[in-house]
């Protein structure tokens, strides 16, 4: 247990069915936001449909953070039932300090393995919730929150506003009479350290003007609101984890963005919904996790062969099959680039933190709808339902604009819905559009859209619609800036897509704590390949570290494919649900800016 | 545009595209009864829009003179029902074969009958796949041999009206395409009721099943009458002789929501420009 004042602490809280530890967990974190922290959240739970065990793990600090911390530095847990499911993901740090429930018994062997004596803290958390007739969840917050320092009149009034809400007004008082006992058991021991484990920083919010410059998003909601500041307008989703929860927040908002969600009979519905719309002219998405993916690419190559623009996000989870639903991994890669059959150019995007799945979201409908083609955006369980402090995040600046057809004359030559044009994208004409009648097709065309199976229709057809993609290369690089993200110069160099951009930017900005120079390039627009534009932002780098969350390394195989990489590539892969972590990270730089020898590739793990 | 005013004609609803379909095929007179129920209502020829999925039958919107989405073999019922709910401003017509719609599409025509879109759909039956070369298809009787089947299904058709019934469609009906009139009529009528109108439509593969030629002799028309209870409606179904038409079932029931209707095609972006600084908000903390 060490007393210097940190400026970033991990928080793992614990408990069996009932104990509250998931809610304690995001009040604890709405506090950290008021006053001033960043921090993020997820949780883990069993495989109970309600109730059983879970864990919320918290990360605090003086400045944003992406990602979970390499290990826990307090862990509090209600008791030790099931304890040993979260074992994996929770890794206790050498300084790590353990406040349990006297009554849980003994310690798990791998608490046991790190702590000694002197950091658990056994204390009648139960009993004194008992006794005031409240929740044992609000006895640990009311300790958390003095042992992190936050105004208890603070804590209070997030307590308050939660029961409020709820309607559930008669548990306000014994909760505040439990958060007042969790202060008191704290107090010992901040007086023993001296004060809190961390410095409370900047200046907490009073006001909502002041209030709002932090704020409170997973990113589902990020991809939800990017996609109506969009324009997008329709939605039609079938349920399932972990994207549900963005359809949800959706529904009771979307009518007042001017829009309409359909829940579907199932994701083949879904994808055929949103190309209806689109048809229509409505600016439509859909959200879903591998398993409604995986139905959707029959549609996915619809939408590419009629060229109805159309936003699928793919919220992926442990594949394949069922998989594990509740937790990450990238593993959709190849499925989301290679998904439909036949030659069907598609775009593919990845947010790459909680911020950036609103622009990118923003981007990919603003891409589909100028090219007239489906986008695929792969978000995961990681980024969806991280509960993250970020700054305000400003508006996404990209809009859903089609080239539209607005009139036919009568006398002009038949309308010419797949006009071969030199961009390849030929403007549409909606339904309502007097004089441009057309049938659009999934079946290959000509130009009129009238069926063919000629030759050369389909290859005028297949160039055209390969064209508008791959146009993107000669786009003026102030459109195309957000397409990836770089940090850091060096000879050394990270490469990651969508979530593991955390870990890797926090790994770089340690490395360079430590005097090792490395940059970190994130993917974001992974289809269309930009070939030239990876290749300047490689200028100078000898050795690539490609990290990623993926047991045969996707990610590798798909950059070794379409791009040209330096000599030595180093692989740093792992398979979900273990997250990829900064140190995970630092390890495999450390190593490749020593490394003497040249390896054509290496596996790190 | 001040053109004098003609009534349309049927004629007018023709694209002019040349069907590939056989001589005598039962869709033929699915289009004609299509094209004299538009002219009949008058419809602006842009303000329709036919979808359709895979099949002989699925060819049917291009030789319309409408908008057209010709999508996936079972999804025309998901790609009407969207364009519907973002487009209330366009009469959507939603047409597939038996296999389409009571197979691999099954799924959508139940829920789509619950959902209850103001579509109208055609299911054009001819108790075979015609377009992949005679299989057994979900209407075809037990004894239906084809090569794919040698001994044929051995099982039970489906029924599309009690299954539609069941499914709580709002507008049950059968027409059959040897009588155009009749069929025309029919449809006209689901294309007036406010809500997810369903026509099973008799027509006949005369390449596949010659001996649906004989249908013509055999069909009752008008047999089914608009009943007034489910129960009554589905007592119906199932007494009446499997070649009978007419309309079964009406009801009055609240389609599924949709969009604000637009005024014309240009007001659509208009429409959906709104403020949003109430959801950036909702994430204060
Ligand atoms: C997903 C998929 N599976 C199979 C097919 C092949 N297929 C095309 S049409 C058809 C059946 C058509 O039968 P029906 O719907 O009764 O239409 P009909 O041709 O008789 O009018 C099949 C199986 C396809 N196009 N797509
Ligand atoms: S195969 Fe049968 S259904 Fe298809 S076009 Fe020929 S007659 Fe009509
Ligand atoms: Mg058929």
């Amino acid at each position: 247990m060490t007393s210097v004042l940190r400026e970033n602490i991990s928080l793992a809280i614990t408990g069996s069915g009932g104990s509250g530890m998931l809610s304690a967990g995001e009040l604890l974190l709405r506090t950290a936001a008021k006053t001033g922290f960043y921090g993020l959240l997820t949780r883990s739970v069993g495989p109970q449909i309600r109730g059983g065990e879970s864990a919320a793990l918290i990360r605090l600090a003086h400045y944003p953070v992406e990602t979970h911390d390499d290990h826990f530095h307090v862990l509090l847990a209600a008791d030790w039932n099931n304890f040993h499911r979260f074992a994996g993901e929770i890794v206790l740090g050498e300084d790590v300090l353990v406040i349990v429930d006297e009554q849980a018994g003994d310690l798990p062997e791998m608490v046991a393995a790190v702590a000694d004596e002197k950091s658990i803290l056994r204390l009648p958390l139960h009993a004194l919730a008992r006794e005031l007739d409240a929740r044992v969840n609000m006895v640990a917050l009311g300790f958390l929150g003095a042992l992190l320092g936050m105004e208890q009149d603070m804590l209070r009034a997030v307590v308050q506003d939660f029961f409020r809400r709820k309607k559930r007004d008669r548990f306000i008082e014994p909760s505040l009479a439990a958060l007042e006992k969790g202060r008191e058991l704290a107090e010992p021991l901040l007086k023993a350290r001296g004060g809190p484990l961390i410095a409370t920083p900047g200046k907490p919010c009073r006001d909502m003007a002041d209030c709002g410059a932090r704020w409170l998003i997973s990113g589902n909601r990020a991809v939800a609101t990017g996609f109506l500041q969009a324009g997008g307008r329709f939605v039609a989703g079938y349920p399932i984890t972990p994207a549900t929860d963005m359809l949800e927040w959706l529904a009771p908002r979307i009518g007042r963005a001017g829009g309409l969600l359909v829940q579907a009979e199932d994701e083949l519905a879904a994808i055929n919904m949103v190309l209806g719309a689109s048809f229509g002219g409505l600016p439509a998405m859909t959200a879903t996790s591998g398993p409604g993916f995986s139905l959707m690419v029959e549609g996915l190559g619809l939408g590419v062969m009629a060229e109805i623009p159309a936003l699928i996000v793919d919220v992926q989870r442990v594949g394949p099959s069922t998989g594990i639903p509740t937790k990450s991994e990238q593993g959709d890669l190849q499925l989301a680039l290679c998904g439909a059959h036949g030659d069907a150019p598609h775009l593919v995007l990845a947010p790459d933190c909680v911020v950036d799945c609103l622009h990118t979201t923003a981007w990919a409908l603003h891409l589909a709808e100028r090219l007239q083609c489906p986008a695929v955006l792969l978000s995961d369980q990681k980024l969806g339902q991280m509960l993250s402090i970020t700054d305000a995040i400003p508006p996404a600046p990209w809009k859903a604009e089609r080239k539209l057809k607005e009139s036919c004359a009568e006398n002009e030559e038949p309308y010419k819905r797949y006009a071969i044009t030199e961009d390849g994208v030929s403007p549409m004409a909606l339904p309502g559009t007097p004089g441009c009648l057309h049938t659009v097709d999934g079946l290959e065309h000509d130009e009129r859209a009238l069926p063919s199976s000629q030759v050369e229709d389909h290859a005028a057809q297949l160039e055209k619609r390969h064209r508008k993609l791959a146009r993107l290369e000669d786009w003026p690089d102030e459109e195309m800036a957000h397409w990836a993200d770089i940090m850091g110069s060096g000879e050394v160099a990270v490469i990651t897509w969508g979530s593991s951009a955390g870990a890797a930017r926090e790994a770089v900005r340690m490395a360079a704590d430590e005097g090792l120079h490395a940059r970190h390039i994130s993917l974001r627009l992974l289809w269309p390949p930009q070939k030239n534009r990876l290749a300047r932002l490689l200028e100078g780098v000898r050795r690539l570290i490609v990290v990623e969350q993926s047991h045969s390394g996707q990610f590798l195989h798909y950059l070794r494919a379409h791009y040209d990489l330096p000599e030595v590539v180093v692989s740093c892969r792992r398979p979900g649900p273990r997250p990829i972590t900064p140190r995970q990270v630092l390890r495999a730089l450390r190593e490749a800016c020593e490394m003497k020898e040249t390896f054509s590739e290496r596996v790190c793990t | 545009m001040n053109r004098p005013q003609q009534p349309p004609k049927p004629a007018d609803y023709k694209s002019g595209v040349h069907p590939v379909w056989c001589k005598g095929c039962g869709d033929f007179g699915v289009l004609a009864a299509m094209t004299r129920a538009f002219a009949h209502l008058g419809l602006p020829k842009e303000q329709v829009a036919v979808v359709s999925g895979i099949g002989c039958s699925g060819r049917i919107p291009a030789y319309v003179a409408a908008y057209g989405f010709h999508g996936l073999h079972g999804r025309a019922l998901p790609v009407a029902t969207g364009l519907k709910l973002a487009r209330p401003d366009l009469t959507v017509l939603a047409a597939g074969g038996d296999g389409d719609i009571y197979s691999i599409g099954a799924a959508h025509f139940v829920h789509t009958c619950r959902r209850n879109p103001d579509i109208t759909l055609i299911v054009m039956d001819n108790r075979v796949y015609g377009m992949t070369k005679g299989q057994p298809s979900p209407t075809s009787e037990p004894d239906f041999a084809a090569a794919l089947q040698p001994e044929g299904p051995g099982v039970p058709p489906v029924d599309g009206l009690l299954l539609a019934l069941a499914s709580r469609a709002s507008f049950v009906a059968r027409g059959f395409s040897g009588q155009p009139n009749e069929l025309a009529d029919i449809i006209v009528a689901g294309i007036e009721h406010p809500g997810f109108a369903v026509i099973e439509v008799l027509s006949p593969c005369p390449t596949f099943r010659p001996e649906q030629r004989e249908w013509k002799r055999h069909v009752q028309a008008g047999l089914l009458q608009p009943a007034k209870t489910l129960e009554e409606a589905m007592a119906q179904v199932i007494a009446a002789p499997a070649l009978s038409t007419g309309i079964v079932w009406r009801e009055e029931r609240a389609p599924a929501p949709m969009m604000p209707r637009p005024e014309s095609v240009k007001e659509l972006a208009t429409m959906r420009a709104r403020e949003l600084a109430w959801i950036e908000k909702s994430f204060h903390p």
